[in-house]
């Protein structure tokens, strides 16, 4: 890829803290006033059951939603994002007409749009799907095709709102698999999944919400090993209610 | 034989005799229509677009003006632009009035609104989709707009369609600021209209088939031109 260099990022991504951020929709509290801060290459698990603020946080973190009361600042310039989202949005284009509008919203001239979106669609094994209208591929297909737009932006953090919820197990692995790459060239991951095992599997960090508000942040060892709160021993006991 | 009978005979005749005098009433009907569709699209795209993407005081207003404009009786769209157009009004010196240039004035008035509120309908919907993809790719609304009227294609033509069929059907207004002026301002409709007046039913109808005819063929058109593209891109 001549255009869009994908190197290890030469200075570290600036750390991002909510301080007192909550979120309030016509009177309800959806997220209590939550401070937290996330630092670092972590791949960082946000979880919790259904209804719990997942997404929301997501949300707030990434800007697409303004904290009703409180801060969310990044330590320094902002780094580039991209999102992933559980039911993932393609525009009514082919599969690589997708990738190259991506391409041309960041900027990237023309001529090097197609060669460097069909890089990312052999990437995640699209690469026969090309012409295909994005919206009627498989659901699994999808979420590859919304990864491939997310890589193609080369992102220093990259949120994921429960991007494996609605899919089959191969795809699901497919999606992992991808996070793993994406944190291995230092990206931040910061992810939202209600799935136990899959948190084991990826997370450096967990942050626990329950009923909109943060109940642990710790390294995910020492969650798993010896969780600090009692809801957090609840949670990882199945017992909270979903 | 009744009316009806001669009229499908003298439909047959006008369309196989290749009249002059039909042929130039076609064809300024479609030019008038097609101009008129044309302009009011150029302007109620965006317009419509806009009024989906942006909150501000007095949108609402503006939306309910243009849905009641969606109705508004072509007389009355007519007879504002007679006020406007005529030698005592605000722009009479343009000398516009009984001019083609003034029926395309007046039917642009009339499907403007039609254009513009279904537009914010559809790319309203779109965007409650789209938005927050759209945010996260970092762009800004106005940097949405084309995106979301790209998008919404193949519900816009129909509703661009919507516009040309009233324009085409029309016939109040374009009499009113025309004048059904032989060889200049008249049209199909206005030349059915003539004809009934003057008791020659069977022309009168034979051009209102003709006119269907002609409003069939470029809707099937469009349809199948939105159906290839709908089934290709999904």
């Amino acid at each position: 890829m001549n255009d869009m260099p994908r190197t290890l990022p030469a200075a570290t991504i600036p750390a991002l803290s909510l301080e007192a951020a909550s979120v309030v929709h016509r009177g309800q509290t959806l997220l209590k006033p939550l401070t937290l801060t996330l630092d670092g290459y972590q791949r960082i698990l946000v979880m919790g059951p259904n209804g719990a603020g997942k997404s929301l946080l997501l949300r707030l973190a990434h800007g697409l939603l303004a904290p009703s009361t409180g801060r969310v600042h990044w330590h320094g310039r902002p780094p580039r994002q991209a999102m992933v989202f559980q039911r993932p949005v393609l525009l009514r284009r082919s599969a690589l007409d997708n990738l190259t509008y991506a391409l041309a919203v960041h900027g990237v001239p023309w001529r090097s749009r197609k060669s460097l979106a069909r890089e990312a669609l052999a990437r995640f094994g699209l690469a026969p799907l090309e012409k295909r209208p994005a919206r009627v591929l498989s659901g699994g297909e999808q979420q590859r095709l919304a990864l491939a737009r997310a890589w193609l932006l080369n992102p220093e953090v990259l949120f994921l709102d429960e991007p494996t919820a609605a899919l089959d197990p191969a795809s699901m692995r497919a999606v992992e698999e991808a996070v793993r790459d994406f944190h291995a060239l230092g990206t931040r991951i910061v992810m939202t999944t209600h799935d136990l095992n899959q948190a084991r599997r990826l997370a450096d960090e967990v942050v626990l919400l329950h009923e909109g508000q943060l109940v642990e942040h710790s390294a995910a060892e020492r969650f798993f090993a010896a969780p600090a709160s009692p809801t957090s021993r609840a949670f990882l006991e199945g017992a909270l209610v979903w | 034989m009744t009316v009806s009978d001669n009229a499908f005979s003298t439909a047959l005749a006008l369309i196989l005799g290749l009249d002059d005098t039909l042929l130039g009433i076609v064809a300024l009907s479609l030019r008038v229509s097609l101009t008129a569709v044309l302009i009011a699209a150029l302007l109620a795209l965006p317009l419509g677009a806009a009024l989906a993407l942006w909150r501000f005081p007095g949108r609402s207003a503006i939306i309910v003006v243009l849905n009641s404009f969606m109705g508004l009786p072509p007389v009355v769209a007519g007879l504002t632009v007679y006020l406007l157009l005529s030698r005592a009004g605000p722009l009479g010196e343009f000398g516009l009035l009984f001019t083609p240039s003034a029926m395309v004035v007046a039917q642009v008035i009339l499907i403007l609104p039609i254009i513009a509120a279904l537009t914010r309908q559809q790319v309203e919907e779109l965007h409650g989709e789209y938005r927050e993809q759209l945010q996260s790719l970092g762009l800004s609304r106005r940097r949405m707009m084309p995106t979301l009227l790209w998008d919404a294609r193949f519900g816009l033509l129909t509703v661009v369609l919507a516009g040309f069929g009233r324009a085409s059907a029309e016939v109040g207004a374009v009499m009113i600021v025309g004048g059904n002026i032989d060889g200049v301002t008249r049209m199909m409709t206005t030349a059915i209209v003539l004809e009934t007046s003057k008791g020659n039913l069977p022309l009168a109808l034979g051009l209102g088939i003709v006119l269907l005819g002609l409003v069939t063929l470029i809707n099937a058109g469009a349809y199948v031109m939105g159906e290839t593209a709908r089934r290709r891109l999904g």
